[in-house]
């Protein structure tokens, strides 16, 4: 079981990606569960998902309080709720950020990081910052759970409001492109 | 009644990924009514905004009524479904609420209604979340109640809701119960079957074969009856006993319309209670709905500590399934119950209270206790239930506890 927690904020799309990327994962042949958190639905304010993928059906249908990956798709919310709790040791940031590595500050948990600067690619894109498709191709680069290909075609396979798809998919793939990944050796032990 | 198995004919079905709430929208499609009547409320909102698109997209062939609240959605099914109609609604919470005097009326007139409730906790503290307070609180009302665990549980059982609810043994409404939050916006891979096969599970259509309204044809329905004179008493009584006899003959029907959607689809639920690593369980968890994921999660990890513990959750609540659950219950000697909802009268939970009448007909003491959990949206988690096997396992060693454990209260 892989477990990963989407955090944003609302009218970025965190829980649509959390949808998405359950398609992309069912389409590449295994199981996946997304769950929303349930808060009141306001413009702005942080939001949670969360999403377990397994190679066998997930039974439990509850939040995720010790991920193996946060995905992270908003460049401050990081400064509202405490993203970090809980992620298991050596876990998986996929941060939206124009910071480097050093700025961001992580804590000791964090094993691998992929930084994308999906605000200004979404600006560019959209010119509007939604950055959720964008984060989705820079979680694919990030940790190899699911190939693009298979996000490409969650994404042909959703309905779009108020965005186009040719967009949507060229903001994965950008996402995907425009990713740094970086390991961070595990400090010595104090 | 053994364990749920899911025989999944990978090749034969095409999944999909949707919430809850869309797949028994999809679910209502391909049963075909001819009326469906709705009114939005949360967390219930996206299943009638679903059905509305099957509509719009011509998906579902069904006259849509945009009703000015829910006492009139029910009122609108109660003549669809007079007049011979397949008739589909959902609703929760205090919408239910509003609906309560059709709601009563419905099972007397024996109406084959079916109405998803997407579990809503009570208001007052407000909340919008889950909790089956609301479905709990009209138990007693003659509608059959039958709860999901899964989202593909959900598309399967609404499928066969039509079909118990218009058996002619049983004619009466039938609520679906979703679990508000965690299953009605929890997206998880659904097969969805083909139309053709629907079709030919649900049969030619006779819904109301004992009523149905026609100007050629005019008759009196829900006349005044009762009284203590003349015929009233009598003809009271054989609406009332008619009523309860098609309640325990649900019991039969539900089983064997599982058993047909399981050889016709592949896919196996146990339709009444199921009975999770029960072989040679000396205690009981007993769940209903979501919660039970996480619980058999909890199971398997205790099993592996040694622990001599197993599930039985129940899937159809009302009309109370006493025997299959006397004979699950047979050889524990403690049961922790878990509900989602609170029996105020009692300090316990609804599913608790009911099991206790239950337990007389074992005829023997057996240590047990209620577990409320998961209110107002909280979640049931596999350390709650990892919580409930240890403080199950310490009744066996005579460890009381006087009112219910409260499983969210330090969270």
């Amino acid at each position: 079981m892989y477990e990963i927690r989407l955090h944003g904020r609302g009218g970025q799309g965190a829980v649509m990606a959390s949808g998405i990327l359950a398609t992309g994962l069912v389409a590449a042949g295994k199981f996946a569960v997304a769950i929303p958190s349930f808060g009141f639905e306001r413009r702005g304010a942080p939001v949670v998902a969360y999403l377990r993928t397994d190679d066998k059906e997930i039974r439990r249908m509850t939040n995720i309080t010790e991920p193996d990956c946060l995905i992270c798709i908003d460049p401050t919310v990081v400064n509202s709720v405490n993203i970090f709790a809980g992620l298991k040791p050596g876990g998986t940031l996929v941060q939206t950020s124009a910071k480097s590595l050093p700025e961001l500050n992580l804590p000791e948990t964090v094993g691998t990081v992929g930084i994308c600067n999906a605000v200004k690619i979404a600006m560019e894109i959209f010119r509007r910052p939604i950055t959720n498709t964008l984060m989705l191709g820079a979680f694919a680069r990030t940790t190899g759970v699911v190939d693009l290909e298979f996000l490409k075609q969650a994404l042909r396979d959703s309905e779009f409001r108020d965005a186009g798809l040719e967009q949507n998919l060229t903001a994965l793939q950008r996402g995907y492109d425009e990713t740094v990944v970086h390991r961070i050796e595990r400090r010595a032990a104090a | 009644m053994t364990a749920a198995t899911l025989e999944r004919a990978d090749t034969e079905s095409k999944f999909i990924v949707c919430e809850g709430n869309e797949a028994a929208a999809l679910a209502v499609a391909l049963a075909r009514p001819d009326m469906v009547s709705v009114y939005p409320i949360t967390p219930q909102s996206s299943l009638v905004e679903h059905v509305a698109k099957l509509v719009a997209d011509g998906r579902l062939d069904a006259d849509i009524v945009d009703a000015e609240g829910e006492h009139s959605v029910l009122s609108v099914l109660q003549g669809a479904a007079l007049a011979g109609g397949r008739t589909y609604t959902a609703t929760c919470g205090p919408g239910l609420a509003f609906m309560f005097e059709p709601y009563f009326r419905s099972p007397g007139m024996r109406l084959p209604i079916v109405m998803t409730i997407v579990t809503r906790d009570g208001i007052t503290p407000q909340s919008v979340w889950g909790g089956h307070q609301d479905a709990m609180t009209v138990r007693e009302v003659g509608w059959v109640q039958i709860y999901c665990e899964s989202v593909q549980e959900v598309l399967d059982t609404t499928i066969m809701a039509f079909k118990i609810a218009e058996h002619h043994d049983v004619m009466l409404p039938v609520n679906i119960c979703v679990d508000g939050n965690y299953l009605s916006y929890g997206s998880a891979r659904v097969a969805v079957p083909e139309q053709a096969d629907v079709d030919a599970f649900m049969g030619v259509k006779n819904v109301n074969w004992h009523a149905a309204l026609d100007p050629e044809r005019p008759m009196g329905v829900d006349p005044l009856t009762g009284g203590s004179g003349g015929k009233g008493p009598s003809m009271f009584v054989r609406y009332r006993k008619s009523q309860c006899q098609g309640m325990q003959n649900a019991l039969r029907v539900i089983t064997e319309v599982h058993e047909e959607y399981a050889r016709r689809f592949g896919r196996s639920y146990a339709p009444l209670v199921e009975q999770y690593r029960m072989e040679d369980a000396e205690i009981a968890l007993m769940t209903i709905g979501s919660m039970t994921g996480a619980a058999k999660d909890a199971v398997d990890e205790a099993r592996q500590a040694g622990s001599k513990v197993g599930i039985v959750k129940v899937k159809t609540f009302s009309p109370f399934p006493l025997e299959v659950l006397v004979a699950a219950l047979d050889k524990v000697q403690a049961i922790g119950v878990v509900d989602r909802s609170v029996a105020f009268r009692w300090n316990c939970g609804p599913l608790y209270q009911e099991t206790l009448g239950a337990l007389y007909r074992l005829g023997r003491h057996v240590p047990s206790t209620s577990f409320i959990g998961g209110l107002a949206g909280a979640d049931l988690t596999v350390d709650h239930f990892l919580r409930v096997i240890r403080e199950t396992e310490a009744l066996r060693h005579g460890r009381l506890s006087s009112g219910p454990v409260w499983l969210n209260e330090n969270d």
